[in-house]
């Protein structure tokens, strides 16, 4: 992004990579599937690499009130800056808090999940399908919390998985009802509380029910989960666990 | 002189009973009020309709189909069987006999005809929610929090229902049978349901069916009186408080936590180079408490949630902690707060000095708030917009701001987060590494 505004130039949209999507090996792969089907329909964008910082969503739902916004500050001064309207972001966590929670702080952007990206590309034909790859292929979407109770969104990632001539099948708790893969709330960085059982564990049961062939997820912490899950169940080699924008990179690619 | 009793009688019981509880109503108003400000009064439109929807259309109710729809029976029958309830009130009050029937003419006999038709449905309702509850077992009714009191609370509200509606049917069969023997009373409603009854009074002397129909009578409304007085002390108090509930319910998106305008102005001093390093960003006013140790750290709406909740258990089982075996059930955070606020009011009823007890110490355990993942399925789940994440929150917030007593994990996290601006320890400058491994 600073490359950019040296030159002058602003970018149609910013792309919010998220920590995951920097950090994680497994979460760089979405990033980078993502960025490529940006390219391939031709969007300006521009991340802000260096200069950008973690949401502070996990600090807020850990109670950390006060390292939220120091984040959301620095995060928004660094976004006000650039003048930067729309963001999207393959986080939900990223997506829920930027959109919900930064406004509120002075920072006001035109937020989008990437699946509601993409879907849109599809729709105005920037983006399109070509052949069947994943044909037959029978797939199951995960909903992530943060998309789809905390924000209301359901359609979009089904409608870009839809484009796939796949065979979608949903699981028995799935939209409103869609079980928590276990990592929302700050959990992905602790141990869970005793139970008889790891949250992820239940989730990738109610998916198998499904006999799936691919697991879809839109969510980087989802994605861990739920391949832990599959790895658990020693499943890994039969069924994939792929983000929507991979399952649409790959599509692409034939 | 002895012809007015009765209706001296009746203004007593139903002025005595009705002032009970509005006494004890405006105890739960003021211990709500104990909450702190939350502004819930923006969108008007917006909320009545929420309300409209979710509380008097059920909109959630039914996402369960068989509990869903035997509830709207129960519901359309209470609010149906209330307006035979006015008529019994006037009669009470004038010595009338089924007064209402001197004004409607026929359509009287559709009403009373309506009233009794609702009134089996109840029965029948009723019938298999205890049967869901007490033979079936629903796992969401024998949970851990369910045992003792709130069981037998629930058995309680069941049985009183069928009691009600028992004399409501014996008392119109008892009026229909002196009708049409010996035509004590005019000839006047239709009685498809209790016209079963009659054959009870085979054999019987008038003076003994009157008797029947009095008693009836008198112990169908002084029932309904101190039912009405027995919801103070139940989890029944959804049937009122459902309403203003889903009207102040919070319409922002689920995913959205409050912004804590406390923590802002510090906030800003500390990012401020210019600051003034003494300036004290909250006047004279220190802030309150962050975060909630106790129910009065809590906003009103939440503690009208806690008088709202039926302890129907339907957060609880979606709840993924609770599904894999841990100690949290968003149930309980309610129960808990409503115990917590229950004792705290009536140390003031007695005017007493409130106990030490705090919510999150001595009602909730840290183990319990710490296992929330905070996905909001226990909010879409409630029937009437219960927050139950909003307390957990809050409360974790008192044990994090004003304890630090985050778990170690959580602390290392908010450590890499302040040091690297990552949940882990990575180096900042290598955000962008994806690039070079990108293949355009």
């Amino acid at each position: 992004m600073a490359e950019l505004a040296a030159q002058g130039k602003s970018p149609e949209v910013l792309f919010w990579v998220g920590c995951a999507g920097s950090f994680d090996d497994r979460a760089k792969k979405i990033t980078k599937a993502f960025v490529q089907l940006l390219i391939k329909a031709d969007i300006s964008f521009a991340v802000l690499g260096p200069e950008e910082s973690c949401t502070g969503d996990p600090a807020k739902r850990a109670g950390n009130e006060f390292l939220f916004q120091m984040q959301a500050m620095t995060n928004i001064e660094v976004l006000n800056g650039y003048g930067i309207n729309t963001i999207v972001t393959t986080c939900p966590h990223c997506f829920n808090t930027l959109k919900n929670e930064y406004p509120d702080l002075g920072g006001t952007y035109d937020v989008m999940h990437h699946t509601q990206f993409l879907k849109q590309l599809l729709d105005t034909g920037k983006l399109k399908v070509s052949g069947g790859s994943f044909k037959g292929k029978r797939i199951t979407f995960h909903d992530p919390c943060y998309l789809g109770r905390a924000n209301n969104e359901y359609e979009a990632p089904r409608a870009v998985l839809a484009k796939l001539e796949s065979e979608l099948i949903e699981m028995k708790s799935c939209k409103e009802k869609g079980l928590c893969c276990g990592a929302g709330g700050a959990q992905m960085f602790k141990d869970a509380e005793p139970g008889n059982k790891e949250i992820n564990i239940e989730r990738t049961e109610q998916a198998l029910e499904t006999k799936p062939d691919i697991i879809a997820a839109g969510c980087p912490f989802c994605n861990t989960m739920m391949r832990d899950g599959i790895k658990n169940k020693e499943q890994e080699g039969n069924i994939a666990v792929l983000d929507v924008a991979e399952l649409l990179n790959q599509a692409q690619d034939l | 002189m002895s012809a007015v009793l009765p209706n001296i009688a009746f203004a007593v019981i139903f002025f005595g009973l009705v002032g009970l509880f509005v006494r004890n109503i405006r105890r739960i108003i003021r211990n709500i009020k104990l909450g702190t400000a939350v502004s819930r009064s923006d969108q008007p439109k917006k909320r009545w309709l929420h309300m409209a929807k979710i509380a008097l259309g059920q909109s959630k109710m039914v996402r369960k189909p068989i509990s869903g729809l035997l509830h709207v029976v129960v519901y359309i029958g209470f609010v149906v069987i209330n307006i035979e309830l006015l008529e019994i009130v006037v009669d009470g009050f004038l010595g009338t006999h089924r007064i209402f029937a001197l004004y409607l003419g026929a359509a009287y006999n559709v009403l009373i005809f309506t009233f009794e038709v609702f009134a089996l449905l109840v029965l029948v309702s009723v019938f298999f929610f205890w049967t869901r509850r007490n033979v079936v077992r629903i796992k969401r009714f024998w949970k851990s929090e369910m045992s003792g009191w709130p069981k037998l609370d629930a058995d309680i509200i069941l049985y009183a229902e069928v009691v009600l509606m028992g004399l409501f049917l014996t008392m119109n069969a008892a009026d229909f049978w002196l009708q049409t023997n010996d035509a004590v009373y005019p000839t006047v409603g239709s009685y498809p349901i209790s016209q079963f009854l009659l054959p009870i009074f085979d054999g019987m002397e008038t003076s003994q069916v009157i008797a029947i129909e009095r008693t009836a009578w008198w112990l169908h409304i002084t029932g309904i009186l101190l039912f009405l007085n027995y919801l103070y002390y139940s989890k029944h108090l959804h049937i009122l408080l459902a309403f203003p509930n889903t009207y102040f319910a919070k319409l922002t998106p689920q995913g959205k936590l409050p912004n804590m305008a406390s923590v802002t102005d510090e906030v800003k001093l500390m990012l401020d180079p210019n600051a003034d390093p003494y300036a004290n960003p909250n006047g004279d006013n220190p802030p309150n408490t962050f975060g909630a140790a106790d129910v009065t750290d809590l906003n009103w709406v939440q503690l009208m949630n806690a008088y709202s909740c039926t302890e129907c258990g339907r957060c609880t089982a979606v709840c993924p902690a609770n599904l894999t075996g841990k100690k949290l059930s968003p149930r309980k955070i309610m129960m808990d707060t409503r115990d917590r606020l229950t004792e705290v009011g009536q140390s003031i009823n007695k005017g007493v000095a409130i106990n030490d007890n705090v919510l999150h110490e001595n009602y909730v355990t840290r183990e319990e708030l710490w296992a929330c993942t905070s996905c909001n399925a226990c909010v879409e789940a409630c029937p009437i917009a219960i927050d139950p994440l909003s307390i957990i929150m809050d409360m974790r917030r008192y044990l994090v701001m004003e304890q630090s007593a985050a778990p170690t994990e959580l602390n290392n996290m908010m450590t890499n987060v302040e040091n690297n601006g990552a949940p882990w320890p990575f180096n900042q400058q290598d955000r962008i590494a994806w690039r070079e491994e990108i293949n355009t």
